[in-house]
């Protein structure tokens, strides 16, 4: 019965991921539903949970992918492996139109670049900080820094360990959820109250999940115009961490 | 037909990542420099002159619009298969890049927001 079960679950692991994440996705929006009234985004959660599930799979197998490593999830390192996870990202720039960038203005793409450039900036001092000192390892822990997305496609494009991708997943979490939880008590003091600020907010936070709940918590009504300006950020950070971020880096501190 | 969004969507990620490998080669590093972003940068120009010419059917969108709506849960099995166990000795460092990051960016909303209100009025009057 247990070995049914186990050749089933390898034999077709891409699909039945498909089920354990659909499950772990349902629990996680239940949970921010309920315990949080929403206040943090099911995704993150989600997220969180996906880091845990890999610390326990880590810690029983011994191994260094996680959950992927227990054969009965082995099909979580089909469905979370380079080739989808990129495809998926890609996609998400069907939603961005021309026009909405064109409305955001020069505020929204100053906010833009200076969000990307000074988030990758303090990620990478931590990450030297904290003994990271190779510029393939400091460059991933700042992609992180900008958002959980930038971090991993980064890290996957200059070759960097899944240690140190775990890293920047996490420190992009991190992100994400402190916008959201902070947002609205921050926003009396740092003028969050119109349009145009809440479209130099997204430029500058950039996490699309935290900037939406955090803007939601303080004043629905600002929500898509600092929406529209985050869904740019992933992609251009995309773009610039592991060209111009990279090359910066590795001219100054040496490949 | 679906499949004429997903084929404009993996020829997108074909242009970004030929793009991202060579200029990798060009510069001589062993990376691909920016492939997804290309990809994305690509997706939306071509999709949005696809639209202006009334090209694209809500089909071939839905084709698209799928693998959009499974980024996150994607995202889920990524983290999930990562080597957390390792990440989790290197200490505080995600944590604190990441509050960090969030720190500086409050920091320079007010002062972004003022260049906003001198410099442009955008659309939205």
């Amino acid at each position: 019965m247990e070995k049914m079960i186990l050749t089933i679950m390898t034999k077709y692991g891409l699909v039945m991921s498909f089920m354990v994440v659909g499950v772990v996705m349902y629990l996680a929006y239940r949970i921010s539903d309920r315990l949080t009234k929403g206040r943090i985004h099911g995704s993150a959660i989600a997220i969180i949970t996906g880091l845990i599930l890999a610390y326990i799979g880590g810690s029983v197998t011994g191994g260094k992918n996680g959950l992927a490593d227990v054969s009965f999830f082995s099909g979580i390192g089909l469905m979370g492996g380079g080739m989808l996870r990129d495809f998926a990202i890609i996609s998400t720039a069907f939603g961005a139109r021309i026009e909405e960038m064109k409305k955001a203005g020069l505020a929204g793409a100053v906010a833009l670049f200076l969000g990307i450039f000074t988030s990758f900036i303090v990620g990478y001092a931590i990450a030297l900080a904290f003994g990271y000192t190779s510029v393939v390892d400091a460059t991933t822990i700042g992609a992180g820094a900008v958002t959980f997305i930038v971090g991993p496609v980064t890290g996957a494009a200059i070759g960097a360990s899944s240690e140190v991708i775990a890293l920047s997943i996490a420190a992009g979490v991190t992100k994400s959820i402190l916008v959201m939880i902070m947002t609205p008590f921050v926003a009396k003091y740092i003028g969050l109250d119109n349009p145009q600020s809440a479209m130099v907010y997204g430029g500058l936070m950039g996490t699309t999940s935290g900037t939406a709940a955090g803007l939601a918590a303080t004043d629905p009504k600002l929500v898509p115009y600092g929406a529209m300006v985050a869904t740019f950020y992933t992609g251009f950070g995309c773009l610039l961490c592991p060209s111009v971020c990279f090359l910066a880096a590795r001219a100054i501190f040496g490949g | 037909m679906v499949i004429f969004g997903v084929t404009i969507l993996s020829f997108c990620m074909f242009i970004g990542m030929f793009i991202g490998d060579g200029l990798g080669k060009l510069i001589g590093v062993k990376a691909n420099v920016g492939g997804v972003g290309f990809a994305m940068l690509f997706l939306v120009l071509l999709v949005d002159y696809l639209l202006k010419k009334e090209k694209l059917s809500a089909e071939a969108q839905k084709g698209i619009q799928f693998w959009s709506a499974m980024y996150i849960p994607i995202i889920v099995a990524m983290a999930a298969k990562q080597n957390v166990v390792a990440a989790i000795k290197g200490g505080p460092t995600a944590i604190l890049a990441g509050v960090l990051a969030v720190f500086v960016a409050f920091l320079l909303v007010p002062s972004v927001s003022k260049l906003a209100k001198k410099s442009d009025v955008p659309a939205n009057k």
